[in-house]
Formats: structure tokens, C-alpha cells, sequence
């Protein structure tokens, strides 16, 4: 653990930048509160991706034009939004149906923590005085073909979030493919944590420092975008 | 002859009674049924389980049946979202019971509920903290946890059109739990902005059939629940 701040690294628009990248043209994606919703304005030229959002929309668009926007059009942040020509309305019974039935091919979220077999943790620190909540995030990684988490590598202390084994409470076990964090791509491969790319400045060694378990060097290049 | 349609929200929730389960519409401020809250306030029913997928915000709509200390027991996904300040305090106390169940889950639950589909299982809440004590079966080789469906004594929602059938279309994504609390509750009552006669609604739009509906009450200009928060508004 380390207090030190990395030199280089990627902010966290550089983060979102990075993943959307990866995701495919036409892909069906939910996007989760936060750095995740940063994905939607970095759509690479000539691709086209369906958002969905679990309170019942599917063509989700950019935040409305001050004064335009209309309380009963949300997102599952429970800001408003727009719907795109084309969008779709629906009940949470569907909603929950595209997500636990496979329907959709990405979900972007958040984590405090992700364990080197995958398991996520990101709605609960366990703390016993916190009223627990947990929303969405159970079913999306539960049924969702493709769960990458986006992330600062540590926490605000310093804290690797990149661990052995999740001390906080899990969402899911295994469900996490992918890590897009300031230093570095992680897969989740069945040996554990394996660097698929390094953030423009930052050594390996760098960003093993700020691991809590063994990382796998690179191996090939991710080529073109394809769901794991 | 069939007019489901009642001259008020007081008359709509008059027979509400003390230890009823009652499902109320909404994610958040969107299909929140406000004016059908503030009736229910005013009626005075007590030791309440509600069902919505939060817990309310400011001093208005759920937010003030639970400050009220109507709501005994709250059955919910997300009970931490912004403003809500009410909920958090009773719960400190000890003075509200929280079951906290996955958003997919619960609709889920209320869709079989009112489906007749009495458990399923699902892939939601493997290995976690809220799969505790809940039945595991392995089927085609992976696991799933057994969930209950879920009925209600008493749905209250809000859609946007209602026919005096009570046929019912909504508001964007407004709509979220409502088409399937009117299905799960055993008196399900609707306010909607307008309330027309049978045929006033195209029959290949509408997403609650008439039959999920006992009661509709025209509302013509419901208020919104942030607008009323912004304002510092408390209700009563």
C-alpha cells in the first residue's frame, strides 16, 4: 500500500475513453452510476450503442437541455435524461428480463473492491451503522453477458480496490470480466489478474505496487473489440 | 354497469386499514402516486408494510407517510438515495423493519405475485449477503436462489390515461413497477391526469388491462415530488 500517487495514469474521462473503445458497434449497454456514465460521450466514430437503463428505457440519450427536461424521464441514478428517436418504455419485470434473461451484452460498473477470480463488491462496505441498499447491481451482474468494472486502481487512502479476496460484501462471485482502471486494462483470466495495457506513462511494476494480488504481465494486444 | 371511476383520492383510499400491505408505483419521484400518499396520510391507517423500490424524499409523498410513522415495515431496493431523509432516522431508531431485496428481484416477485406464480428461482443474490437463509438449487448446473412472489392487500400508482374501465397507459419511465403492482394488489387504485370513457384509449397501446384495476381517480395535475422538495414543502 502505497500513499504516493502515481506519476502518469489516466483521468477519469481518459478511463471512460479507453473502455468505449471496447465495446462493439451495436452493442446493447447498461451503464452504472458515476464513472461509468462517462462511457456515453466517447462513442468511437462509426459505432453505435443502445444504453439501457434498468428503470425502464432502452435508447437512453444525453442529459437534457436545461429547462427541457421532464421528472417522470430518469436514469437509475435518478437524473433526468432523454430518449433517443427509437427509444423504447417498459415495466421493471422486462427491464429486469433484457438483464437477468442475457439480453444485454455489457454492463460498465463501478467497485470498491474486484478479487482476482472476479468477484465484485461494490454496494456495501459492511459498515454496521449503514442503512444497506443495494438496487440493480445483484441482477446486472448475475445476468449481463459482459461485466466490466471501471475504476480508480485505489482508493483515496491508498488502498489497493484490486485485492485476493474481497473483504466487503459481494454483489457476485466471478462476474467480472474486465477492469478499465487509471493505471492499467485488467482481464480476469482463470490464473488471476493478467495486464492487457498499460495507461500511457505507467510501468508494470507501478501498478503491481498497487495491487493486492500477483499480476499477470501482457500478453497479446487486445485486437478488434469483441464480448469476452 | 362497470365505472371504476371515484370522485377523490380521499374516496379511493377510505377503506385502507391498519396492518394492510400496500405497493405504491414509482422509482424514485417518476410514478410516484403523491396525491394518493397524501390521501392515505390523511386517512390515518397505521403499522403499514410498504413496497416501493425507495423510501421517499424531503417531507412529501412516501417520504412523509413514513415521518407520519405509518409504515412499520418497508420492503425496498434502494433506501439511500438522495433526500431521503425521513426513512434513515425511524430506521436508526429502530422504528422502521427494512427487508432489502435486489431491484430485479422484487419486481420480479411482485410480477409473480400478481401472476399466481407462488416462488422462482433466480441467478440474483449467489453468494452474497442476501442470499442468507434463502433455499439454493442447483438446476442445469448452476445455482439459483429460491424468492417468494409477492401480493399486496391494497396497489396505489399512477398512470398518465385511464379509462373508467381501468385500462391504464403511463409516463415514460414512469411506468417502472406500476403495470405489476396493479397485478399483485388485491384493490389496486389508479390516479391518472385524465380519466376518459371506454374507447378514449387505443386498445393495442394499453399496458394495464382494466382487470389488474378496481378504482381510478382523475388527478388532473399531479404534482412532482422534486418541485414540492425544492419548495421545502411537508406534507400534512
Amino acid at each position: 500500500m502505497s500513499e504516493q500517487k502515481p506519476t502518469g495514469g489516466r483521468t477519469r474521462e481518459e478511463m471512460a475513453r479507453r473502455l468505449a473503445q471496447d465495446i462493439p458497434d451495436g452493442a446493447y449497454v447498461n451503464l452504472g452510476i458515476g464513472i461509468p456514465e462517462l462511457v456515453a460521450k466517447f462513442v468511437p466514430v462509426g459505432r453505435e450503442f443502445i444504453y439501457h437503463t434498468e428503470n425502464g428505457l432502452l435508447g437512453m440519450g444525453p442529459s437534457p437541455e436545461p429547462g427541457t427536461g421532464d421528472p417522470e424521464l430518469i436514469n437509475a441514478g435518478k437524473r433526468q435524461v432523454t430518449a433517443i428517436p427509437g427509444a423504447a418504455f417498459f415495466h421493471h419485470a422486462d427491464s429486469f428480463a433484457m438483464i437477468r434473461g442475457g439480453h444485454l451484452d455489457l454492463c460498465v460498473l463501478g467497485a470498491l473492491q474486484v478479487s482476482q477470480n472476479g468477484d465484485l463488491a461494490n454496494w456495501s462496505t459492511g459498515a454496521t451503522d449503514a442503512i444497506p441498499a443495494v438496487g440493480g447491481a445483484m441482477d446486472l451482474v448475475a445476468g449481463v453477458k459482459s461485466i466490466y468494472v471501471i475504476t480508480q486502481h485505489c482508493t483515496r487512502n491508498g488502498e489497493p480496490k484490486l485485492v485476493e479476496l474481497c473483504t466487503f460484501p459481494l454483489t457476485g462471485r466471478g462476474v467480472v470480466h474486465r477492469i478499465y482502471t487509471d493505471l492499467a486494462v485488467i482481464q480476469i483470466t482463470p490464473a488471476g489478474f493478467q495486464v492487457l495495457e498499460l495507461s500511457p506513462g505507467v510501468d508494470f511494476n507501478q501498478v503491481q505496487e498497487r495491487t493486492g494480488a500477483p499480476l499477470s504481465p501482457m500478453a497479446d494486444p487486445p485486437g478488434v473489440p469483441k464480448m469476452t | 354497469m362497470i365505472n371504476k371511476q371515484v370522485a377523490s383520492a380521499a374516496e379511493a383510499v377510505a377503506d385502507l386499514f391498519d396492518g394492510a400491505t400496500i405497493m405504491i408505483g414509482g422509482f424514485g419521484e417518476a410514478g410516484s402516486p403523491i396525491e394518493l400518499i397524501h390521501a392515505l396520510i390523511d386517512q390515518g391507517a397505521r403499522n403499514l408494510t410498504a413496497v416501493n423500490n425507495n423510501t421517499g424524499s424531503g417531507e412529501v409523498g412516501l417520504a412523509a407517510l413514513i415521518k407520519a410513522g405509518r409504515v412499520s415495515r418497508m420492503i425496498c431496493s434502494y433506501p439511500r438515495t438522495a433526500n431521503s431523509t425521513e426513512f434513515p432516522k425511524l430506521y436508526h431508531r429502530g422504528a422502521i423493519q427494512l427487508d432489502l431485496v435486489p431491484q430485479g428481484t422484487l419486481a420480479e416477485r411482485i410480477r409473480a405475485g400478481g401472476a399466481g406464480i407462488p416462488a422462482f428461482y433466480t441467478p440474483t443474490s449467489l453468494d452474497t449477503p442476501l442470499e442468507k437463509g434463502k433455499e439454493r438449487r442447483t438446476i442445469n448446473g448452476r445455482d439459483y436462489v429460491l424468492e417468494y412472489g409477492l401480493t399486496a392487500d391494497f396497489a396505489i400508482i399512477k398512470g398518465r390515461v385511464a379509462d373508467t374501465y381501468g385500462n391504464v397507459v403511463y409516463n415514460m419511465t414512469a411506468r417502472n413497477f406500476s403495470p405489476l403492482m396493479a397485478m399483485a394488489g388485491k384493490i389496486t387504485i389508479v390516479q391518472a391526469a385524465e380519466v376518459v370513457a371506454p374507447g378514449g384509449l387505443d386498445p393495442e397501446v394499453i399496458v394495464t388491462p382494466g382487470i389488474f384495476v378496481n378504482r381510478v381517480v382523475e388527478i388532473t395535475h399531479p404534482a412532482h415530488e422534486s418541485t414540492l422538495v425544492a419548495a421545502g414543502e411537508s406534507y400534512p
